[in-house]
């Protein structure tokens, strides 16, 4: 494959409260096996060097793990390859003379900071009010003396895989933040652990999440679709299930 | 160079190897629980040890301040560990034990860590895990229901606990979900998007520190009885390597400069399963997590500049190195040993892939073994990375690898108590230089964040607090107000060179330098070469970078500038550490020093110490204090894993 000239449309927007736009710019001599966001810097590194202002971006381990990196590429977030955050989309999967648009998460509890950068600190909020088993340090009994059966230990493994990203939540017409929370409250439904807490834990969770200002799930399914780690949307059923449980008394 | 014993007291308790640690926690003071609530903690960094003590200290009754670099506390680099956490739980029968997981380390580090810090770590790891299993991560299971195990180089048992291959994530996402109950709590207080730039020192202790608020740009300050620095390793010091795009060294190095000794700032790891380099506009490198060396096998051609498809290389014209050279330990001999091997066959011209620097990495005998499934069940996450970023299948053709930087045992000087040379400033994970001497062995990363974190910060801290007179600190002290004056300065003068090199063009060429003559093996005239580049460097830095933008937004290449900036610093002193280590040992290779076989040649008679560099003021040469190394209870030999 020989290296390519892209043609890119990038949302600039000063920072919170400026009006943003989409901008065009070339990028010359992409490599297929650079990453996206190698390509951005490339860009950035042209931009510089004609005394512009570099587009700022969210990332940092760039392996698809730290759920840092964002954007929407070509309409969706993360782009269109199938369980790939934006840092490990390579550019082999474009073609020379592509158009490129890169716009950020775009979502009302999730604004603008700076071009495509965005504050997701309302993930942060929703953990606090469950997101985990309340144990505290040195009283944990020995790691073996409760059994949990491989298949429960997957399952609970298959929802703990969420990075945290918000590509589902950029995804949904509603802006729905049901899959983030959804993968969490599960994956302590299926250890023993989680139990003595559930309720509370789904009660906390999905108040939090109202009150940041996401929208409802209403079952179009384009989270698990645009999600990194696959999380089934199974995990919003059992959300749910969890919720009239400790609702109903 | 001035060298002296007198000024470093690591504070090892007396008495025998495993009663030190017991004997120490009745020994130290405890703070009641109604002056808890009267201290403050600051703690930089939510990695694996910044979020444990965090959680742990708040859970205590303290009030902690959190600061971390990225938008939330969950992103920290711990986060991309794959592999596993050690553990001497001995739950495989196979005859590990605590001091078996003790010896292991501290043979793995070549010998340049302290006994009583690394007994510690090996006493604290079935606590870790216990408490990770309680925090409802999902560990590997069993069909019976119980945990799994896996191997690890350098070892002969199997200790290794994981969650697939993404370990990291799940023990962070344990200790983050245990800081954001104490955030709900209100005993901790969050601030992300924060980047340190310089701790206070008032009346000679650790009172605070200067951060930066990268959103708005604003220098904040605040203030506390004691901070901790968990904010990770310098790795990127090479540009490239295996860490976070924003993991840094600025907090140490800030650190450093004002008091804080760094310690053995040579002992650099390098990983040997990485993926190779594609091309100069390459940003960052990526891990292929060491379990792979469980089933996978390393091998090149017999013959130099073979480029024929691995597939149709036969059997007998292929090189399965490791096997060959090390019987006993075979492909999972330590990752210093491992790193080498790769370089020397690739020198010799046996390397493959377009580069000729890459090795590969054969799950085929596996495949057929076991089957694909199997392989798909313990490492289909790596698979799928590996395919995304390189296009190949491994299922199909071997993974080609190549080693990268990945961790740094140096770091900033702590006694026992993890305290820095700064009364008050405390140093955890692999921030410090503690427990892994000259190599760390896979796996152990992530025991000595936790073990710092949950178990050790949490006993040592309260002795201090108990023991000082800590008159209150108000922000407006001289100390803090200089300090923030400093930083606008430093801000200011970035942004005003207005040069013609881009930060990343100065970082690019720092890491050059750096990988070729201080990295995976040394010379005495290549690291003097390096003391005379860093300097010429960082001069040009200071003349011709450009940082565009303004200080009142986001702005990453000014945030990028002032790491640069530092790194340009740490590298010399990196070098001059190297340069003054006339052995090889672990991740340390002398090309000067080695037996005859091409090992690593310790000497013990004359390098037994950790060297730790005292900052003497700009332009002027640090001062080497040495800590000599006593073993009483391991006898140091030739590491052999033959």
């Amino acid at each position: 494959m020989k290296n390519m000239t892209l043609k890119l449309l990038i949302w600039r927007q000063k920072d919170a409260n400026s009006p943003g736009e989409m901008v065009p710019y070339t990028v010359e001599n992409v490599s297929p096996h650079m990453s996206f966001l190698e390509m951005l810097d490339v860009l950035n590194e042209k931009i510089i060097k004609e005394g512009g202002d570099p587009i700022e971006f969210d990332n940092d381990c760039r392996e698809g793990i730290c759920g840092m990196c964002s954007l929407v590429i070509n309409g969706i977030p993360h782009g269109t390859q199938h369980r790939t955050a934006t840092c490990q989309l390579h550019m082999r999967h474009f073609k020379d003379g592509d158009t490129i648009t890169i716009e950020p998460f775009r979502a009302k509890p999730f604004p603008v900071i700076k071009d495509l950068a965005v504050d997701r600190s309302a993930f942060d909020r929703i953990i606090a009010k469950g997101g985990y088993i309340s144990v505290n340090t040195g009283s944990a009994p020995d790691a073996n003396s409760i059994p949990i059966s491989k298949e429960a230990a997957d399952l609970a493994m298959d929802a703990a895989e969420c990075i945290g990203c918000g590509a589902c939540v950029a995804a949904c017409p509603n802006a729905s933040a049901a899959l983030f929370v959804g993968a969490k409250i599960s994956q302590y439904t299926f250890l023993p652990q989680g139990k003595p807490e559930a309720k509370r834990r789904a009660l906390r969770m999905i108040e939090q999440m109202d009150a940041e200002g996401f929208g409802n799930c209403s079952n179009h399914g384009e989270c698990e679709a645009v999600c990194p780690k696959e999380i089934s949307i199974l995990n919003i059923a059992r959300m749910r299930r969890e919720f009239l449980k400790a609702a109903i008394r | 160079m001035s060298q002296s014993n007198s000024k470093l007291d690591s504070k090892i308790p007396d008495g025998p190897l495993d009663k030190k640690w017991e004997t120490h926690k009745n020994n130290i003071k405890v703070v009641s629980p109604a002056n808890k609530r009267k201290h403050t903690i600051i703690v930089v960094g939510t990695g694996l040890a910044g979020a444990s003590a965090s959680a742990s200290l708040a859970e205590l009754g303290y009030n902690v301040k959190t600061f971390c670099i990225q938008d939330s506390p969950r992103r920290a680099h711990s986060i991309a560990a794959q592999g596993g956490i050690n553990a001497a739980k001995n739950y495989q029968n196979d005859n590990d034990s605590v001091f078996r997981l003790f010896y292991d380390t501290i043979k793995g580090g070549d010998y340049r860590a302290r006994e009583a810090n690394v007994y510690r770590l090996a006493e604290l790891s079935a606590n870790i895990i216990d408490q990770c299993v309680a925090q409802g991560v999902p560990f590997a299971r069993e069909y019976g229901g119980l945990l799994a195990n896996r191997s690890f180089g350098g070892v002969l048992v199997s200790r290794t606990f994981y969650a697939r291959g993404q370990t990291g994530q799940q023990l962070l996402l344990g200790a983050y979900g245990a800081m954001m109950r104490q955030v709900d709590l209100g005993k901790v207080e969050m601030y992300p998007r924060r980047e340190m730039l310089d701790v206070i020192v008032v009346d000679g202790k650790a009172r605070g520190i200067v951060v930066r608020n990268l959103i708005t740009g604003a220098v904040e300050r605040y203030a506390a009885d004691a901070v901790i620095l968990a904010t990770g390793g310098y790795g990127n010091l090479y540009y490239l390597s295996t860490n976070a795009k924003n993991s840094n060294a600025t907090a140490i190095w800030r650190a450093y400069k004002r008091g804080a000794y760094f310690a053995n700032p040579c002992f650099v790891q390098i990983h040997p399963t990485c993926i190779p380099v594609s091309g100069d506009y390459q940003s960052k490198l990526t891990l292929m997590s060491e379990s792979l060396r469980n089933d996978g096998r390393v091998w090149v051609p017999k013959k130099k500049g073979d480029n024929r498809p691995p597939n149709e290389i036969p059997e007998e014209e292929r090189d399965y190195y490791l096997e060959r050279r090390y019987p006993s330990y075979g492909n999972l001999v330590p990752r210093d040993v491992a790193s080498r091997n790769a370089k020397y066959v690739c020198d010799e011209g046996r390397g493959v892939g377009e580069t000729g620097l890459a090795v590969y990495l054969d799950f085929s005998d596996a495949i057929r073994r076991l089957g694909e499934d199997y392989i798909r069940d313990k490492y289909g996450n790596l698979f799928e990375m590996y395919e995304r970023i390189t296009g190949e299948d491994p299922y199909k053709t071997p993974m080609k690898i190549y080693p990268a930087v990945h961790y740094t045992m140096g770091g900033l000087w702590v006694d026992y108590n993890l305290m820095s040379t700064i009364p008050g400033l405390y140093v955890l994970g692999e921030a410090n230089f503690s427990d892994h001497g000259a190599n760390r062995l896979g796996a152990s990363a992530l025991m000595q964040g936790l073990a710092d974190g949950y178990f050790i910060i949490p006993y040592t801290i309260g002795d201090y607090l108990a023991n000082t007179d800590l008159p209150p600190v108000s922000t407006e002290e001289k100390a803090f107000e200089e300090s923030e004056k400093e930083i606008q300065e430093f801000v200011k003068r970035l942004l005003s060179v207005k040069g013609k090199k881009t930060v990343m063009e100065f970082h690019r060429e720092l890491g050059m330098i750096m990988w070729n003559k201080v990295g995976m093996s040394r010379n005495a005239k290549g690291l003097q070469e390096a003391l005379s580049d860093i300097p010429a460097l960082r001069e040009e830095f200071w003349k011709n970078v450009n940082v565009p933008g303004d200080e009142k937004h986001l702005n990453k290449n000014l945030e990028f500038a002032g790491r640069v900036a530092d790194f340009l610093e740490l590298g010399e002193l990196v070098a001059m550490d190297a340069l003054q280590r006339e052995e090889s040992c672990g991740g340390h290779f002398r090309e000067e020093y080695a037996t005859p076989d091409g090992e690593a040649l310790r000497n013990d008679e004359k390098f037994s110490f950790v060297a730790a560099w005292q900052y003497k003021g700009e332009g002027k040469k640090p001062e080497l204090v040495r800590e000599d190394l006593k073993f009483e209870y391991v006898k140091p030999t030739q590491r052999s894993y033959k």
